[in-house]
């Protein structure tokens, strides 16, 4: 890991990215870099711009201005732009994962679990049906899902068991890079608590670079490495996750983090 | 003619140009699906409406058309569509696979080896295979653009994971030309095999969803399966009960109300020629084994 | 230099913006510095930013001005300026901290708390238990207790945890925020053992110790941060 950490090459790269829909801009001038490995909160209130931040880094929106950069695995860091419509798709099925808040958008709800989980990895070529069920098997394992759910459809799971199937389908092909949306709203705190505590587990043994996006402050002193505070759509205060949370600058930070119920 | 109120074979001149040209566009991208501007036609939905307005662009006066509907020649649609044309092109029919030139098909395909002046046409309800699981037609044609079709074997794994073995048993998917997934219209996987290097041409037109492909003659087409699951086309426990015939599609015929049945050969017409030729199954002395002639009577 | 620590110049100040934007200052002028080996023990009464010197040394608490130098795999690092990234790679391979209160997430048990800073660093998971064990079984957390998450020990439990999880790696610098505050003499002792062994090793401490006798224990140096203290 420490390797990986000092690794001098950033894995994603945004430059000024902008988003605006009319007058309104919905993300303003955002720039960071982000390196194999690491794990990068951003946090901020309901319509503060950082789900559409999200979408902007994932290629799922194209920016107003400013460019995305991915570190393919040739080495090479290409713009998302530029990339064709095939490499992007393949990327996201290959290198990249997305974790939904709503698993039911990242599911397929009516497949079965080890269809959901064998997908991405029947979508790069793996034609054997018994290794890719083992695979499958292996990883619902590693999420804490009992092997005997396997073929059953995720319909009939429970809101924290679909979020795990969720990480697992994502996790499966390796990714280097996951984007994650509120991965434990609308969770029980129980739930949540044990979903955190897996992704914290699997994103340090993956060596995954994370850009998750939270209003939680909890979860993002829990999983990550940095914190970038959205308001308005500009990145008004980022640094160290304990250093932000802990020694706050900016008026908006200091209210969200005085806004936490002590424990 | 001896329709004079209709154009040659129903379809004025122009939209038959707009279907052929989007013929010979499938024919050139083989497994692709064309969109094509599909017509009203005298009959609903479901009937037929595509592969009647493919045969009705391709039909020319010296064209034998059979048409068959589950493999038989002597059921209403089979027998609606071949008076459909027999009336509006003049053309002549048969039942006789090797004496036509265009056959028109619902879910089967012929049992007698095709040769190369045929054209077999199907009828397709559903042209798109990705469908059941991704029901977005921008997506599915996105995955077809980029030949993404990992989701087609998401189905085949839950076949297995649910049955044990792969248990579609009709439009199983196949790969044509080593390019386009296609689904091949509701025909038993038992036909997958011959619609491989084929030496006629298949054509398939669905016309309540507006779209045309097709498999040029002497195309390479290959049954998705799994390396561990290979396709295997259906095999019947018993051999035909009147022709005797033991590697053709069987239809399960109810014989009364007691539970007793029988299996036939599907394709009537490779069944009555076994059994002129003398072949005999273990019931060939069944009643209403008499020969149909030309276009029955119902 | 041969310095582990070089402070030189340091200014905290909160501006507390929720407060009509009020200036809090922390400490002015912070200058000290730690050599390999010794343990420097800040002195002054509540309030006097003790605690704030070890959080800024710790990269946790920003630093307004001044320089704070640390050697990192042989070169000086300025915690002051330095981007997360490299505060976070000083944190893995060079300073470790010893709070007073375990922050422990729920479900991990004790001896993978313990173990922890050991795997990240690349150790096997068995080697790492395996020395976790020791530490525990020398602060006295009984063996039926190291499957269990340490959420519901007792105070002296979860703390001597704590301390197991901060002095089980080999860390050059070791931050020490009120190690022993809840340990009763026996267990104060062994803090005493592990300060000294850490010693011998050349590490270099900064504690915060308010027992005049575990300070007298283990302080080489005691700074007073007295003068430290900004005029309010």
């Amino acid at each position: 890991m420490a390797d990986l950490l000092e690794a001098d090459q950033p894995l994603l790269i945004a430059d000024s990215l902008s988003k605006s829909y009319g007058r309104i801009a919905a993300c303003r001038e955002v720039s960071f870099s982000l390196y194999p490995g690491e794990v990068l909160a951003i946090v901020g209130e309901s319509g503060s711009g950082k789900s559409t931040l999200l979408q902007l880094l994932s290629g799922q929106l194209a920016p107003s201005g400013g460019h995305v950069s991915y570190r393919m695995r040739d080495g090479v860091t290409r713009d998302l732009a530029a990339l064709g419509e095939a490499e992007r798709r393949l990327l996201f099925r290959t290198d990249w994962g997305f974790v939904h808040q709503d698993p039911a958008q990242g599911l397929r709800m009516a497949v079965s679990a080890g269809a959901n989980v064998g997908e991405r990895l029947m979508a790069v070529g793996w034609n054997h049906y018994g290794r890719i069920r083992e695979s499958a098997s292996d990883w619902l394992t590693r999420v804490e899902i009992d092997v005997a759910r396997i073929d059953d459809a995720p319909r009939t799971y429970s809101g924290g068991m679909r979020q795990r199937l969720q990480i697992a389908r994502n996790l499966v092909t390796g990714p280097l890079l996951v984007f994650m949306d509120e991965p434990t709203g609308g969770l029980d705190v129980s739930v949540q608590a044990r979903l955190l505590d897996l992704l914290r587990t699997l994103v340090a043994e993956l060596h995954l670079a994370v850009v998750i996006v939270t209003h939680d402050l909890a979860v993002a002193r829990l999983l990550s490495h940095r914190v970038m505070v959205m308001k308005g759509g500009r990145v008004i205060e980022t640094g160290l996750t304990d250093q932000v949370l802990d020694d706050p600058r900016e008026p908006y930070t200091q209210l969200l983090v005085s806004s936490i119920l002590p424990p | 003619m001896n329709a004079p109120a209709y154009n040659f074979a129903y379809l004025d001149e122009q939209t038959k140009r707009m279907i052929r040209r989007a013929i010979l566009k499938a024919i050139a991208i083989p497994g692709y699906q064309v969109p094509f501007a599909s017509r009203e036609m005298p009959m609903p939905y479901g009937w037929g409406t595509g592969g009647v307005q493919v045969t009705a662009a391709i039909l020319g006066p010296q064209d034998v058309l059979k048409v068959i509907d589950q493999g038989s020649d002597d059921t209403t649609n089979a027998i609606s569509i071949r008076k459909f044309f027999a009336k509006t092109a003049g053309v002549g029919t048969t039942t006789a696979t090797d004496q036509a030139t265009v056959i028109q098909t619902r879910h089967r395909i012929p049992e007698a080896a095709l040769h190369e002046n045929q054209v077999l046409v199907y009828q397709v309800p559903i042209p798109e295979p990705l469908r059941f699981l991704e029901p977005r037609e921008t997506e599915t044609r996105r995955m077809h653009a980029l030949a993404e079709y990992g989701l087609m074997h998401v189905k085949l794994y839950e076949d297995i994971a649910r049955f044990g073995h792969i248990a579609t048993a009709y439009a199983y998917p196949v790969k044509v030309n080593a390019r386009y997934v296609m689904d091949p219209s509701p025909t038993p996987k038992f036909d997958n095999p011959k619609m491989d290097n084929c030496p006629a041409l298949q054509l398939f037109g669905a016309g309540r969803e507006k779209r045309i492909y097709a498999i040029p003659p002497y195309t390479q087409v290959v049954s998705l399966d799994f390396e561990d699951h290979p396709f295997e086309p259906y095999r019947f426990n018993a051999p035909c009960a009147l022709c005797g015939a033991e590697n053709s599609y069987l239809d399960e015929i109810v014989t009364d109300d007691r539970g007793s049945r029988m299996f036939v050969c599907s394709d009537t017409d490779y069944c009555e020629g076994r059994q002129a030729a003398g072949h005999h199954g273990a019931l060939s002395a069944a009643p209403y084994k008499d020969k149909a002639q030309g276009d029955a009577n119902g | 230099m041969t310095a582990m620590i070089d402070i030189a110049g340091a200014n905290k100040t909160f501006t507390m913006h929720l407060q009509g934007g009020i200036e809090l200052p922390v400490v002015r002028g912070v200058t000290f510095h730690v050599d390999p080996g010794e343990c420097v023990v800040l002195s002054g009464p509540s309030g006097a930013g003790k605690s704030s010197i070890l959080k800024m040394i710790f990269g946790n608490y920003r630093c307004d001005s001044g320089r704070i130098g640390i050697r990192h795999r042989g070169e000086i690092i300025n915690l002051a300026t330095a981007e997360p990234r490299q505060v976070l790679n000083v944190r893995r391979s060079t300073i470790g901290y010893v709070s007073q209160f375990l922050r422990a997430v729920p479900r991990v048990a004790t001896i993978d708390v313990v173990a922890e800073p050991l795997i990240a660093g690349g150790m096997t998971r068995a080697d790492a238990q395996a020395r976790a064990g020791a530490l525990l079984h020398r602060l006295n957390i009984p063996e039926r207790l190291w499957p269990l998450p340490p959420a519901t020990f007792s105070g002296g439990e979860q703390q001597r945890v704590n301390i197991a999880r901060g002095f089980i790696s080999d860390l050059p610098i070791l931050l020490l925020d009120e190690p022993t505050a809840s340990l009763d003499a026996a267990n104060r002792a062994i803090v005493v053992e592990l300060v000294a062994e850490k010693k011998r090793r050349g590490v270099a401490m900064v504690a915060i110790v308010h027992d005049d006798e575990i300070r007298h224990l283990i302080a080489d140096r005691i700074v007073d941060v007295t003068g430290f203290a900004a005029a309010a």
